[in-house]
């Protein structure tokens, strides 16, 4: 039985290994708040997961058989124990659901911030007015197969597998992706969130120490999915002013027909930067329609509030269709069914909607 | 790649020479070895003339206690092929580093992964606790059978036809690369061409159906067929918790089977539940996989903490602590356990008054499930402990499961899980539940019911090799699992660059290959005790000094359980009758009235084999054929009027006269 006591603390042991755990040293305010909680409601749990532990493994030695220690077969009920036993994890839980509450709350990624670091707020006091919060850095951020695009509208410029970012500089990542889901992931910055396609996501974020990070996607999405991994760079405002003149000076166009390029599947794609880009194209590739034979989600959302397109509608399904498997370097899709016509008593070959089509 | 004639895809749909996978000397190997392995093993078979004896003893038999043996052989069968994927994942991992692309390409990676989840949860764990169910649910109410007999058989092969498909994807095309609960769009059409993902959809759609089944079956039986006297609050607790997941299973199976059906109507005839385009929404699926899925670790884990109770006051030799809280813990667990899905993806981006109420359920939960390890503690507590290999699983599992418990909490937090989530921490987590809980459970289930099922114990020393190399393997492979999560390493990559992280999964595969010889010590242990049965022999019928019914007939039961109903008058049934001073009737046996083995289980099944084969490579005359022979069966089987006999009086008395006997040599 004395192994037991010892398997326990195996992890402990592990702590000691002194090896790199990016989640319990983020470099990021948002991550460090999160690590934080997890501190605190493991602190809370140790303080009942450690008796319990321990009680078994004596109550195990104290009464094995061959201790002939006091035996009492019918000894099954104890309302004061039982009521031990019930609120003592309550009361910590109810602990923990407090701090789960207000921390899930505090750290929704589509809050904006309110502190840069601890003891230093967003919104910045100013003498006898109001302060003057800093706006936040938009990065709108497209998931690929198997790559991450990042565009900086403000800056007009676009880069593949590197994110840059000034140091306590509050970021807003706009999130989606092309095809499948995949999960944006910067552990030293902060929390994960999807990325879907059709669909945005937020996280806002700050970094507080400059430093080169990785980030990857951390969710499985398909063949080249482990390679999926990009670079987070924070560095001071005029490394970030350095980095946005270069990236222009190194970069090529990317409109509406190098996206849909650049979107077919590839892995191990090197650091590469746009230029030239179109201010809709993240709309266009949330909305699914880079590709203007294509129609816009939105304007497909927008139909069926009206009530949709009716029985002509039917005719424009073949604009609506957006996921290619050849696009993914997929074998090709058999063709599918689509209504070309509808028979009706008066017209039983259905030739008016055959000529509706070839008008659409 | 050649291309094949019209007359070709009218009869063999898109099955193709290139389906078989020649090219993969892995997969080769593995043929080659299971086709050697089963050609022996019908040789032997048809060498011994068994062919007869097991179908008219075992696939046809409509006896729980058969269907619960065959149901655990499923089981270990399963977990040998589920395991042989988790040694090729961390082997693969312990060597992909730095450049080095490891041995498996990402195409054959992928495969493993989806299938190691799918076969553990479903061909594993799923028999394993449903095998527990069905031999011992029915003994400890005192019932001479399940409610419904004959689908009890149907339900059990429907479950083999699931895993015969899982199984047949390995050398007839290829398995699902899309992860155990198969996301789209990554699963769609449009994404997952292949034959792999339609392979996953009818394997899990047929096996559910059986699982499906089997709870209503239990249902019945428990609710229906308790012995007089046998109130709801007298029953074991292992039925207790048996209720309840059957329970679970009944609500939430049939939710698989539709959002399963809602994605196979999205890839055979492109209806658009789960796309991106034309209005789909993955979002949708995420969370109706998740309503079938949290119930589902509920579903495995409740009947475990059943065994775990009843192991406990039996090896104690005292009455469960706090019987009454016990059962209300169990019943709360049921409920919340719905409420609780969307913990599994809290980063989908959800707002944060949804994500704290999940988050905030999901921690409740942690309450009953505490006041359960207090209840095994505090019947330890003035006990006379007698370590027996279940105790010492039972004492393994309370010091283990607390740490997964604890991690879950962690996990539960959303601020936490959004940097935990997917991570390798998770992956440490629930095998640290699962491992630690379900399949501790299993194996202390096995050791204390395998001389009631067999009439000889298990052989004591290669048990406790098997104990300790599972424990100490479970650490060593999971606790740097823990560490790598902390480290920001997220799951299901088949590759890594940053080499520091190579210790730790060098540690894990060495701890693979620690559980890799606590499995063989087991099957050494089965293989062994066969060997020394006669010194292992129980002839009491209550080797342990049981306190529930089941140990109140003799090992193995006869074929009709009980030779009259007992009565129960208190908790513990056959402790109370013990201590009271109970005899055994000897004469007065009366005829017994019994199911028929029928073979119309195995026929539907098979059929439902050949219709999912020919669903997923699209031949659609034979699914349209063997949809056809599957109705034809039951109708025929409906009007199979030969469904009963009786047990004459004298053949029970000659059983029980031999029971007598081997009690009075005892």
């Amino acid at each position: 039985m004395r192994i037991f006591r010892i398997l326990p603390l195996l992890p402990l042991f592990a702590l000691l290994g002194g090896c790199q755990m990016v989640l319990l040293g983020p470099s990021g305010d948002v991550a460090l708040q999160q690590r934080n909680l997890l501190f605190a409601s493991t602190a809370l749990m140790l303080l009942i997961i450690v008796p319990v532990m321990a009680l078994t493994i004596f109550f195990a030695w104290r009464y094995r058989a061959s201790a002939k220690a006091s035996y009492d077969p019918d000894w099954h009920h104890s309302l004061p124990l039982e009521v031990v036993i019930w609120s003592v994890p309550l009361l910590i839980i109810v602990v923990i659901g407090a701090m789960t509450w207000m921390g899930t709350h505090l750290l929704d990624p589509y809050r904006p911030l309110d502190r840069i670091s601890a003891g230093k707020p967003a919104v910045e006091a100013k003498a006898g007015g109001n302060g003057i919060r800093k706006e936040p850095l938009v990065i709108q951020v497209v998931a690929l197969d198997w790559k991450w695009l990042f565009l900086y509208p403000a800056q007009g410029i676009a880069s593949l597998n590197e994110v840059v970012a000034p140091v306590d500089q509050p970021i807003e990542f706009r999130i989606t992706s092309s095809s499948v889901m995949n999960s944006l992931f910067i552990p030293a910055l902060a929390g994960q969130i999807y990325a879907m396609p059709g669909m945005q996501t937020k996280l806002n974020a700050v970094i507080n120490h400059a430093g080169e990070f990785e980030g990857f996607s951390a969710n499985y999405s398909g063949a080249g999915f482990s390679d999926m991994r990009f670079r987070f760079r924070g560095v001071d405002d005029k490394g970030f002013g350095d980095w946005v003149q270069r990236a222009i000076r190194n970069s090529s166009p990317l409109g509406r027909e190098e996206y849909l390029v650049l979107e077919k599947p590839s892995e191990r794609e090197a650091v590469r930067y746009f230029r030239d880009i179109p201010s809709d194209l993240f709309s266009a590739i949330l909305n699914m329609c880079v590709d203007r034979a294509k129609m816009c989600t939105r304007d497909m959302m927008a139909l069926d509030a009206k009530g949709g397109g009716g029985k002509e509608g039917i005719h424009i399904v073949a604009q609506l269709e957006y996921d290619k498997s050849v696009r993914r370097g997929g074998q090709p899709m058999p063709p599918r069914p689509f209504v070309t016509a509808i028979c009706t008593p008066t017209d039983v070959y259905g030739t008016a909607g055959v000529s509706a089509r070839v008008a659409n | 790649m050649t291309s094949y004639p019209d007359w070709w895809k009218l009869i063999f749909g898109r099955f193709t020479l290139e389906a078989i996978p020649y090219h993969e000397p892995i997969l080769i190997g593995t043929f080659a070895a299971v086709a050697l392995g089963g050609l022996a093993l019908v040789a032997l078979v048809t060498r011994y003339k068994l062919w007869g004896y097991l179908w008219h003893e075992w696939f046809t038999s409509v006896d729980h206690k058969k269907i619960g043996i065959m149901y655990m052989i499923l089981g270990v069968i399963m977990l040998l092929r589920g395991f042989a994927d988790a040694l090729m994942m961390r082997g693969q991992q312990a060597i992909a580093f730095a450049g080095n692309e490891g041995y498996l390409p990402p195409h054959h990676y992928d495969q493993i992964f989806t299938a190691h989840g799918v076969i553990m949860i479903f061909f594993v764990a799923m028999p394993f606790v449903t095998g527990l169910m069905n031999y011992v649910v029915p003994l400890q109410i005192g019932a001479r059978d399940v409610a419904f007999p004959f689908l009890n058989n149907f339900s059990f092969w429907m479950t083999v036809s699931g895993a015969v498909l899982v199984m047949m994807s390995l050398f007839i095309g290829e398995f699902a690369k899309v992860g155990w609960l198969a996301y789209p769009p990554l699963s769609g059409a449009a994404y997952s061409p292949g034959v792999g993902m339609d392979y996953y959809l009818w394997a899990l759609q047929i096996a559910g159906v059986g699982t499906t089944l089997s709870g209503v079956n239990l249902i019945a039986t428990i609710v229906k067929m308790r012995a007089p006297g046998m109130d709801m609050m007298r029953m074991p607790v292992f039925t207790w918790t048996a209720l309840c997941t059957n329970v679970l299973i009944v609500a939430t199976f049939p939710i698989l089977a539709a959002t399963l059906a809602l994605l196979t109507l999205d890839r055979y005839v492109g209806t658009n539940f789960f796309t991106n385009d034309l209005g789909g929404n993955p979002m949708m699926y995420v969370n109706l996989i998740w309503i079938w899925g949290h119930p589902e670790v509920y579903i495995l884990i409740l009947p475990i903490f059943g065994v775990y109770s009843e192991v406990a006051s039996t090896f104690c030799g005292k009455r469960l602590f706090g019987y009454a809280s016990m059962v209300y813990a169990t019943v709360v667990i049921t409920i919340l356990s719905y409420l609780v899905w969307l913990h599994h993806f809290f980063t989908m981006g959800s707002g944060a008054s949804v994500n704290s109420f999940f988050g905030i359920t999901t921690m409740i939960i942690s309450i009953p499930t505490g006041a359960k390890i207090f209840n095994w503690l505090f019947t330890m507590y003035r006990g006379r402990i007698r370590f027996e290999l279940p105790m010492m699983w039972l004492v393994a599992f309370m010091l283990t499961f607390v740490i997964g418990g604890m991690t879950g909490v962690m996990l539960a937090v959303p601020p936490a899980d959004f940097v935990l989530h997917n991570s390798l921490f998770l992956i440490a987590h629930f095998h640290n539940v699962i491992i630690g809980g379900v399949v501790f459970g299993v194996f202390a289930g096995i050791a204390y019911w395998f001389p009631k099922a067999f009439g000889f114990k298990l052989d004591r020393f290669w048990g406790l090799l098997s104990f300790w190399f599972w424990v100490i393997g479970f650490y060593v492979a999971f606790m740097p699992l823990y560490v790598l999560g902390l480290m920001g390493v997220t799951r299901r990559l088949s590759r890594f660059e940053d080499p520091s992280l190579q210790i730790w999964f060098v540690v894990a595969a060495l701890g693979a290959a620690l559980i890799a010889l606590g499995i063989l010590c087991f099957i050494i242990q089965i293989g062994v005790s066969i060997i020394r049965r006669e010194q292992l022999r129980d002839t009491t019928g209550d080797p342990w000094d049981g306190r529930t019914l089941e140990w109140s007939t003799s090992s193995p039961p006869p074929a009709y359980n009980f030779a009259f109903t007992p009565i129960v008058h208190d908790l513990d049934a056959w402790a109370d009758m013990k201590k009271r001073g109970y005899r055994r009737p000897l004469g007065g046996f009366k005829p017994i009235h019994m199911p028929r083995n029928t073979g119309a289980g195995v026929i539907i099944a098979g059929l439902a084999t050949v219709g999912g084969f020919a669903l997923i490579w699209y031949i659609w005359w034979l699914a349209a054929l063997s949809f056809v022979a599957v109705i034809a069966t039951v109708i025929i089987h409906s009007f199979n009027y030969d469904r009963d006999f009786h047990i004459p009086a004298e053949a029970v008395l000659r059983e029980e006269d031999s029971r007598s006997q081997l009690l009075g040599r005892a």
